[in-house]
């Protein structure tokens, strides 16, 4: 009975999808990476990155939108350092991937202590408040559940619906998606293999960064060690779950969201008698089990991981 | 300009390439040495020459994909004036109207027909995808050419033959006027290459010039109407196909004369191994057999033909002793074998030369001596006190490297520096110096040059004269009924009963291959019918 309370609670739903947002913009950025045929294990310190930034931004006086470029600046130049050793200089992905967190990672860090050395806790800022969208904001359930986000969340999810344009209705997603598949085949058709896949590469750690972004400039007010907490490599996992298609992205991200939310509720009706780690791990068990039950019969483009090089055939 | 002549009207109107004293450097070696080709609109030009002649790297510089060392690349523009092609620049020469369809495709397999040929024809930063205006364009140029196919199907759904009409729409569809084709019908059956031929000449009525890079001459001189020959990088000669015959433009190829492999009459002995309505199901008709029967005798060559993809895999597998069958029974030599496993196998003397002798033949990175050894490290010959005897290997490795003329800087060089007609001839050394009594040849002179394939033919005539088995499983025709004694074909997993070579009609074979025509024989009846029906040819 208290399950389906708790289902049928807008409340929940408006948790739901706000713990999906920052999923929607790292399930996005991955997937753009991959299409493009590199995998782009950055992504957990491209969060850091993005969440760092933005929020070291609007807190030295941006405002909050200029706070969400730096973080897709941020972003993007770690993308850049992933890409180019992975598609002209063409190292293995995974290793230069995790260097990639590594490196990301330990520079927000570093940067947060030296810009603020004697602090116990971080200063707060002021954060994307929620939407009050005239009539929208005031329908039944999903007035509270979607139109009362912030919009942060409107733009993940309008960039849902972006991504999948630009790779399926443009002559840049068809180059991008052909790029990830055969590179020779963008070659052959007189395009540069390097240029999309570095584009792609820059463009997906731009939105992976909004991801981390979204937590300390949306989601919390401030940047706290230990705050992406893996939300980066589930992304990588809703990517293959997904089947790199930016509609299904959403539907991962949400269940993801779902889940989670589901858990925290849970706790507090049943968690008398079953400890409180079972529920923080139970989001994760249940993607293991839709990646097992989805993944299986996954389509990964063909180049995803397989360096290409000039002259080579 | 005379001799370029198939057409009495020809001008120099008509010229459209013209590469100059094209050379090409790698280091020491001269891949192309001061060429001069032209070519016509309307005219097939057939470049030949063996592995290593340098027609691939000319092809690249045409392409843009090498920049030459010296020569000029000029093509005719639309207008009808000479221009120099901007060298190294791949979007240069689409431009001008120059396409290639590569012997491996260049296509994204997820991607549909239709998005692989339209892929860099629209400004790339664009809202939408005029996808209705290029339906009509290519519907004009399929009915046109004949290139029919199905563009919304994802690539990989395609056969080999449709796939490569995709990349000839490709060029089309950029208004090529050039269309050069790297070794086209590797990959095809005899059907699929002839109605290839049949569209290119169709195109090349309508003015399209085609340059075909190959080394079979039987098709070079069914369908070109000139012939340039490469060797070591130089042009050795030129000439109007109907002057050419096949023996003068082999030897100009090689160099020197070919000999012609010849099977002598022999008389089969007992069978090697039997294989009993066997099937291996695994669910995907390229690895598995139904209800197979074969019999390999002593002395004899038995041909398996078919397209590659219909079960050779399953069966090499079966053969090797790397697989087991999941129903029927396998007998070497009358017994029935129990154990399936690689060793019990090669011990009843059965040996492979495997399909693909770069990956599953020869360990890259191991010494030309430890690939020659790798097979019978567990023999005493090898062996000295239990541990491996190099001085031995080394000594094997030598005499195999001198009779078997493998070229390589000596037994102690990585086996991966080695092209592949010489990797070849390392397998052959290692396969024949054993005295097996089945040889398994899969593909044994797939992309092998006329000299190297003479050799392995060679080679597998003179085991067969010594009393050993040979199962020849290939993909072509001429080597098939060139040097078996039986030829049986394989489609979708099922092997069709033997046929003596002499009664087989090369265009029925071919139909059987594709799965058009059943086998002439019920599975029981003597071998000796003729089936030759003179009303049926390509």
């Amino acid at each position: 009975m208290e399950i389906i309370d708790i289902l049928l609670a807008a409340s929940f739903w408006e948790a739901a999808i706000r713990i999906a947002t920052p999923l929607i913009f790292g399930v996005l950025g991955a997937l753009i990476c991959e299409r493009a045929g590199v995998l782009n294990l950055g992504i957990e310190g491209i969060f850091t990155a993005g969440a760092m930034a933005g929020w070291m931004a609007v807190w030295l006086g941006a405002g909050l939108w200029g706070g969400v470029l730096v973080a897709a600046l941020a972003g993007g130049f770690f993308g850049l350092i992933h890409a180019i050793l992975t598609v002209p200089l063409g190292l293995s992905q995974h290793v230069s991937g995790i260097g990639v967190t590594l490196l990301a990672t330990s520079l927000s860090y570093f940067t947060y202590r030296t810009a603020l050395p004697d602090v116990s806790s971080p200063p707060r800022i002021e954060p994307f408040r929620p939407l009050d969208i005239p009539f929208l904001s005031d329908l039944p359930f999903i007035g509270q559940a979607l139109f009362s986000q912030t919009a942060m969340t409107m733009l993940a999810l309008v960039l849902v619906f972006v991504t999948g344009w630009v790779l399926y209705r443009t002559p840049l997603g068809l180059a991008i998606r052909a790029v990830g598949d055969n590179p020779s085949s963008v070659e052959a058709q007189g395009l540069s293999v390097y240029g999309l896949r570095i584009g792609a590469v820059v463009v997906g750690s731009s939105l992976m960064a909004l991801g981390g972004a979204f937590l300390t400039m949306s989601a919390f007010d401030a940047f706290f060690f230990g705050m992406i907490n893996g939300r980066g490599w589930v992304c990588i996992a809703l990517t293959v779950f997904a089947s790199w298609r930016p509609g299904k992205a959403l539907i991962g991200a949400l269940l993801f969201g779902a889940f989670d939310a589901f858990q925290v509720r849970l706790q507090t009706e049943v968690g008398a008698f079953l400890p409180s780690q079972v529920f923080l791990m139970m989001p994760y068990i249940l993607s293991i089990i839709a990646l097992i039950v989805v993944a299986r019969k996954a389509d990964y483009p063909k180049a995803l991981l397989v360096p290409w090089f000039k002259g080579q055939r | 300009m005379s001799s370029a002549a198939h057409t009495s009207s020809e001008t120099s109107q008509d010229l459209l390439l013209s590469l100059a004293g094209v050379t090409k450097r790698f280091g020491q070696l001269v891949a192309n040495n001061a060429i001069d080709l032209t070519v016509h609109k309307g005219e097939i030009v057939a470049l030949l020459g063996e592995n290593g002649a340098g027609k691939t790297t000319l092809m690249n510089i045409l392409f843009g994909h090498y920049v030459a060392d010296e020569g000029t690349v000029t093509v005719a523009g639309r207008d009808g004036n000479l221009e120099q092609l901007e060298p190294g620049a791949p979007q240069a020469a689409l431009d001008a109207g120059i396409g290639m369809v590569h012997q491996h495709f260049t296509l994204a397999e997820n991607l549909t027909g239709l998005d692989n040929i339209v892929l860099g024809t629209e400004p790339i930063f664009r809202l939408r995808r005029d996808r209705s205006s290029a339906r009509a364009k290519l519907a004009e140029l399929m009915a046109g050419s004949g290139l029919n196919v199905d563009l919304d199907q994802p690539v990989h759904k395609l056969t080999v033959g449709e796939k490569q009409r995709v990349e000839i729409l490709k060029a089309l569809y950029r208004n090529a006027r050039l269309l050069v084709l790297d070794e086209p019908t590797a990959v095809l059956t005899p059907q699929e290459a002839d109605s290839l031929f049949a569209i290119l000449r169709k195109l090349a009525a309508t003015g399209l010039a085609v340059i075909i890079i190959a080394h079979k001459l039987a098709e070079v001189l069914a369908v070109s109407h000139r012939i340039a020959v490469l060797r070591g990088g130089a042009k050795v000669g030129e000439m109007k196909t109907s002057d050419a015959n096949h023996k003068s433009i082999a030897e100009l190829m090689v160099g020197r004369e070919v000999p012609a492999s010849r099977r002598t009459a022999r008389t089969p002995g007992k069978p090697v191994i039997t294989l009993a309505d066997v099937t291996i199901d695994r669910g995907d008709s390229r690895r598995s057999l139904h209800g197979v029967n074969v019999t390999a005798r002593e002395g004899e060559i038995l041909g398996i033909a078919g397209v590659s993809g219909n079960g050779q895999a399953a069966l090499a597998q079966l053969i090797a002793g790397l697989d087991k069958p999941d129903s029927g029974t396998v007998e070497i030599f009358g017994e029935k074998v129990t154990k399936f496993d690689a060793h019990t196998f090669a011990q009843n003397g059965i040996a492979r030369i495997p399909e693909d002798r770069h990956h599953d033949g020869m360990v890259g990175s191991m010494t030309v001596a430890e690939n020659i050894a790798i097979e019978d490290v567990r023999s005493a010959e090898y062996q000295k006190l239990g541990f491996l005897d190099f001085e031995a290997i080394r000594k094997r490795a030598e005499h195999a490297i001198a009779d078997y003329d493998v070229r390589c800087p000596g037994p102690d060089a990585p086996a991966r520096l080695l092209s592949g007609g010489n990797i070849q001839k390392l397998i052959l050394a290692r396969v024949l110096e054993k005295s097996p009594k089945l040889i398994l040849a899969n593909q044994p002179s797939r992309g092998l040059d006329v000299g190297a394939q003479s050799e392995v033919h060679r080679r597998l005539l003179e085991a067969r004269q010594g009393g050993a088995a040979v199962i020849l499983i290939s993909e072509d025709l001429d080597e098939l009924l060139t040097i078996s004694d039986q030829i049986a074909v394989i489609h979708a997993g099922h092997i069709t009963p033997a046929m003596p070579t002499d009664s087989i009609d090369r265009s029925e074979l071919g139909l059987m291959m594709a799965g058009q025509k059943a086998a002439p024989h019920a599975p029981d009846a003597p071998p000796a019918t003729t089936t030759t029906n003179p009303g049926e040819t390509a």
